[in-house]
């Protein structure tokens, strides 16, 4: 059955036409207008873009494209100057993140936000929906949460089995490894039982062999029923697990496609090129513009 | 003086009522600081709140209703009300602090938390209807003791401890509040609430992407630990029977904060621990200083230049503990590990 | 890490043996009289001489400071007789109830009240402010203390807020670094006899070099290279003042002091204002101090460099800043101009172990009002503070002058929190 929807979702966007703000069958989020300035210069200007239901869709762009930005303002860690955007059905422009992630909208960030004292479990028990023990008088009445606590608790260790992690169960998270706090974080994530999860650069610094595995991961995440939105730099990896590419330079959305034809559309190779081209004169990995905006 | 009267002083002192108003007001700091990671400056704000309200409400507007037309007779018949409007004034407090500054980054409490410290004893200081800069004094903690169930006698001795018949039933409730608010705070912090505390302790922005209202939970610790600051207060003024505007001062928070550290920051038990070794040291140095300049074996030092030594210990105790032991003496090893915040 | 924490416990260590060296020459602390002289609408009087008389033929005099007191400690507990010098209050007014006190010293301070004169009127009311009515005369004097406030806030603030950009850290032992400059003209001027006009100058040197450069160097260097974090080294700096504090205390006692000369300077009557003639001079230097260093930081190479450590670190490094070099010399230029503005602090009022302390919190609160890590707002918002500060005590009492500021900032936190000048901080 999900996989019916996977497949569903592919054949639909085979009938989309490769057009920046192509319109989708079945959209899960529609931003329109929506911009954010830095001082003068404009982080993000997209006019308008969907993203399909079950689809992966790959966000790419070079560095300073906007891309973290764009999921900053969806998300509603960061405010935008204009625009309206509309997820599931609703308006929630401009709504706070944790209203967002409760409807289902989760993200995870492209710094990794593990939470280094907190145990690997303490930190996937965080990510379950709908805690009585987190409400504050029920927290001291430990017979109203402990069963839906234990619930979770097993839950959690099914994941953390999944993402190689279970061993790790009772260490503190900011003893693992870069890799495998992506990973947490991602499990972490999971435990919301999403309907779109967006993942900012999930791969950063994640090595090759476990990168293979985080990309069945995110197969696997979209064989359940969920959107996957992701941010990636490596082109492999994204004609490899995406249905669906969007491409953001300066701000705006330059093109939209499958992969295949994507990568081949001159718009694109030409502002990958301009990009690498700049950023050897700088040396400086990420921040490009960063240094010349300040 | 000698060595044994210093020791019993020290012992009587860590456990004694000083100890127990920093031990309650860093216990609420724990809830802030060491749970949350709320840079809370001002825990001497919600202890002046406690302890004025006390001072206020017991006596001087017993004695000169402010405005002159309340009916403060019949409003505060005893001091049982008066303690509910004391814990009361501190939520209000924490709300006026909160609201605003918590969605601000986190140095911004810690600078208007202890602005707000200031304003409000200088407030004090310069209000004669709230005591002005003589204070309040008085038998504002009678209701209490007159349910002191100890025989009438001079002194109880408990081997080399002596306590008056007052002092042994002040300390005594102390320790008794104390014991329940520990049994409450570990309650709290087992449980998933504490754990989202927690969590906005490490990073607020993670815990907010997974769907919890981090402002909601941090204004609620910040009430509780304003709460336990108010009792801090509330078991002054009873204890003393004196609230002065110049007692408080920013440095009791940065005491209550080398408390927290020394015993050890988010354990339900750091503060306890925290709070007797801090009292026995600073008394123990201070009264050993001074018998041996009283036996004559220091000519350097002249018996007050004492008091300045023990601030000058805690301040070099404070550095070093954040330095090189940041997670206390109940602190995990396995903390240690990871990189420093 | 042992290297460093022997280090720090060797500067440490060599801390307090030469505070007990020095005790030799030093004075003892508390118990004192404080006597406390105020007009008739409670506003504080400076320059009135007091004096104690008491056993054993003790004898001991004071000057009030701005705040209104003098502190004159005393040796012993006894029964002590305190004479105020009525020709020494301006105006000539009288003390309510005779110039002579007689007062039991117990263990702790005794507070000794001098009111002076009869109330303007019945109207005002002392306590609940409004002291003396707003007249114009008053608001230009107020203003004019307000803006010598400001100058030395600025020199505080500017050197605090140059710190917390490059290094992020919220240095709350930087009013120390005023107290420690006073102290250190102190030393060389009343200890060793050296003119102020040459012992000034020499205090500031050392300053940059002990207090900043120093201070960096033993302390604020190895932390960072361990990776100590801002809310850590926050609270380390909070132990560092308290440490620092009560070493002065422990060295000079708590008596506020005067420099060997400008101590009791009479003041010019400018039209309606009234100002002495070395708060006009040491107002000039502070002046063209501040054009300095902020002309300094926009056009000298290092000035650019700090400023490009305070916008990014991490990418002024990577363009071939030396980071730790810059953050030294910001320590420097820190210590320097909070040791100039302890030096006016100490020449225009006193010389007291608190001195900074009770300016910390109005830098602090300069710098949120002109907005975190900028040069220029750290100065509008000194003077904001400063003139507040002043022009408030015309409607709250004088001791709550402080207040006023502090609930300004927080107001306008809530309003704009980036501060006056700042720029909205970056998210995620
Ligand atoms: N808070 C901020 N203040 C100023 N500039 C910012 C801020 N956040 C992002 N930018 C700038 O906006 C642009 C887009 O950044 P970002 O969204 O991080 O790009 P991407 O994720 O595509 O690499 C960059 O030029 C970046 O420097
Ligand atoms: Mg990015």
């Amino acid at each position: 059955m999900p996989g019916d929807l996977a497949a569903q979702a592919v054949s639909a966007l085979a009938t989309v036409s490769p057009e920046p703000g192509a319109p989708k069958p079945d959209p899960i989020l529609v931003a329109d207008g929506v911009n954010r300035h830095f001082g003068g210069l404009v982080a993000v200007d997209v006019t308008h873009v969907e993203f399909q239901k079950g689809a992966i869709t790959a966000l790419i762009g070079p560095n300073g494209a906007g891309k973290s930005t764009f999921f900053n303002l969806l998300s509603g860690f960061d405010k935008a100057d204009g625009g309206t955007w509309v997820y599931a059905g609703t308006a929630v422009t401009n709504t706070a993140p944790h209203k967002l992630a409760r409807r289902g909208m989760v993200r995870t960030f492209q710094l990794t936000k593990s939470l280094s004292r907190l145990t690997v479990m303490d930190n996937m028990l965080l990510g379950a929906g709908g805690q009585k023990g987190e409400v504050m008088i029920a927290s001291v009445l430990p017979f109203l949460w402990s069963a839906q606590e234990k619930k979770n608790r097993e839950r959690a260790m099914v994941l953390l089995e999944r993402f190689n992690l279970a061993a790790k169960a009772d260490d503190f998270a900011g003893s693992l490894s870069g890799g495998q706090r992506k990973l947490l974080e991602m499990a972490r994530a999971l435990m919301l039982e999403p309907s779109l999860i967006m993942l900012d650069e999930p791969m950063a610094g994640v090595n090759p062999a476990l990168k293979q595995s985080l990309l069945d991961h995110i197969r696997d995440i979209r064989e359940e029923g969920t959107t996957v939105v992701f941010v990636e730099h490596d082109m492999d990896m994204v004609r490899d697990v995406s249905d669906w590419v969007v491409v953001m330079a300066q701000g705006k959305v330059i093109a939209e496609g499958r992969p295949d034809v994507v990568m081949r559309d001159q718009r694109v190779i030409d502002a990958y090129l301009g990009a690498h081209h700049d950023q050897q004169l700088t040396k400086s990995g990420e921040s490009l513009t960063e240094g010349t905006s300040s | 003086m000698d060595l044994g009267f210093v020791l019993t002083q020290s012992i009587t002192q860590a456990i004694g009522v000083t100890a127990i108003i920093y031990l309650l007001a860093t216990m609420g700091l724990n809830i802030q600081f060491g749970y949350t990671g709320l840079l809370n400056f001002g825990q001497i704000a919600f202890v002046a709140i406690g302890a004025y309200a006390i001072g206020v409400f017991m006596i001087q507007w017993q004695q000169n209703p402010w405005p002159s037309w309340m009916p403060w007779q019949t409003l505060v018949p005893n001091l049982w009300v008066a303690i509910l409007y004391a814990l009361l004034l501190s939520v209000i407090l924490a709300l006026i602090l909160g609201i605003p500054t918590l969605r601000l980054r986190a140095d911004y409490l810690a600078i208007v938390t202890i602005a707000t410290g200031e304003i409000i004893r200088l407030a004090f200081k310069s209000t004669d209807p709230l005591g002005g800069s003589q204070g309040i004094n008085g038998k504002m903690g009678q209701d209490f003791y007159d349910l002191n169930p100890f025989p009438q006698q001079d002194r109880f001795d408990f081997g080399p401890l002596t306590y008056t018949r007052a002092d042994l039933w002040v300390v005594i409730c102390g320790w008794v509040v104390i014991g329940l608010l520990l049994l409450l705070t570990w309650a709290l912090m087992r449980s998933p609430w504490g754990r989202v505390l927690k969590g906005i302790r490490e990073d607020e922005d993670a815990v907010r992407s997974l769907g919890k209202n981090t402002y909601l939970r941090k204004m609620q610790a910040l009430i509780l630990g304003g709460l336990f600051g108010a009792l801090s207060g509330i078991f002054w003024a009873i204890a003393k029977q004196s609230v002065q505007p110049d007692s408080m001062v920013p440095a009791f928070t940065f005491f209550c904060y080398t408390i927290l550290i020394l015993g050890g920051a988010a354990r339900v038990m750091g503060p306890v621990l925290g709070a007797i070794i801090f009292w026995f040291l600073l008394v123990f140095v201070e009264q050993f200083l001074l018998l041996l300049i009283d036996n004559g074996t220091i000519t350097f030092l002249v018996p007050t230049q004492v008091g300045p030594i023990r601030f000058i210990l805690v301040g070099l105790g404070l550095m070093l503990l954040m330095i090189y032991r940041p997670q206390g003496i109940l602190g995990d090893k396995k903390e240690l590990a990871l990189d420093a915040r | 890490m042992h290297r460093g924490f022997a280090r720090l416990l060797l500067a440490l260590l060599g801390l307090v043996i030469g505070a007990v060296a020095l005790t030799g020459v030093a004075q003892a602390a508390g118990p004192a009289i404080i006597a406390v002289v105020t007009d008739a609408n409670k506003a504080p009087i400076a320059g009135v001489t007091v004096t104690v008389t008491g056993p054993d033929g003790f004898t001991g005099t004071g000057e009030t400071g701005a705040d209104g007191t003098a502190t004159i400690e005393v040796p012993k507990s006894g029964k002590y007789v305190i004479t105020l010098d009525e020709s020494t209050i301006p105006g000539g007014a009288a003390v309510k109830d005779g110039p002579e006190r007689t007062a039991n010293v117990l263990s702790g301070n005794k507070k000794i009240l001098f009111p002076v004169g009869v109330p303007d009127d019945g109207g005002g009311g002392g306590d609940s402010g409004g002291a003396g009515g707003i007249t114009l005369d008053r608001v230009l004097q107020l203003i004019l203390d307000g803006v010598v406030l400001s100058l030395i806030i600025a020199l505080g603030a500017l050197g605090l807020n140059l710190i917390f950009g490059t290094t992020g850290l919220s240095n709350f032992a930087h009013g120390e670094l005023l107290t420690l400059g006073a102290f250190t003209a102190f030393v060389l001027n009343v200890w060793w006899g050296i003119d102020l006009l040459i012992a000034a100058p020499i205090a500031i040197a050392l300053s940059g070099l002990l207090w900043g450069w120093g201070q960096n160097q033993i302390l604020w260097k190895p932390l960072r290279k361990r990776g100590t974090g801002l809310i850590a080294a926050m609270i380390v700096s909070i132990g560092l003042a308290i440490a620092l504090r009560y070493t002065i205390l422990f060295i000079f006692g708590g008596t506020p002091k005067s420099y060997a000369q400008f101590a009791g300077q009479p003041g010019l009557e400018l039209g309606p204002i009234f100002i002495t003639p070395k708060a006009i001079v040491l107002s000039i230097i502070a002046i063209i101090v501040l054009v300095a260093t902020i002309l300094w930081l926009k056009s000298s190479r290092i000035g650019k460099a700090t400023r490009a450590v305070s916008d990014n670190p991490a990418l002024a490094s990577a363009s071939g800043v030396n980071v730790e070099r810059v953050i030294s010399v910001v320590w420097v230029v820190g210590a320097i101009l909070a040791a100039y503005a302890g030096i006016f602090l100490g020449v225009t009022q006193n010389v007291v172990w608190t001195m900074g302390q009770f300016l910390l919190l109005t830098m602090f609160a300069a710098i949120v009002l002109g907005g975190l890590g900028t040069i220029s707002g750290a100065i509008v918002g000194s003077f904001v503070v400063g003139i507040t500060v002043q022009l408030s005590t015309l409607i709250v009492p004088t001791e709550l002058k402080t207040g006023a500021a502090l609930l300004l900032m927080i107001v306008l936190l809530l309003v704009r929190p980036q501060g006056l000048l700042g720029r909205p901080e970056r998210v995620g």
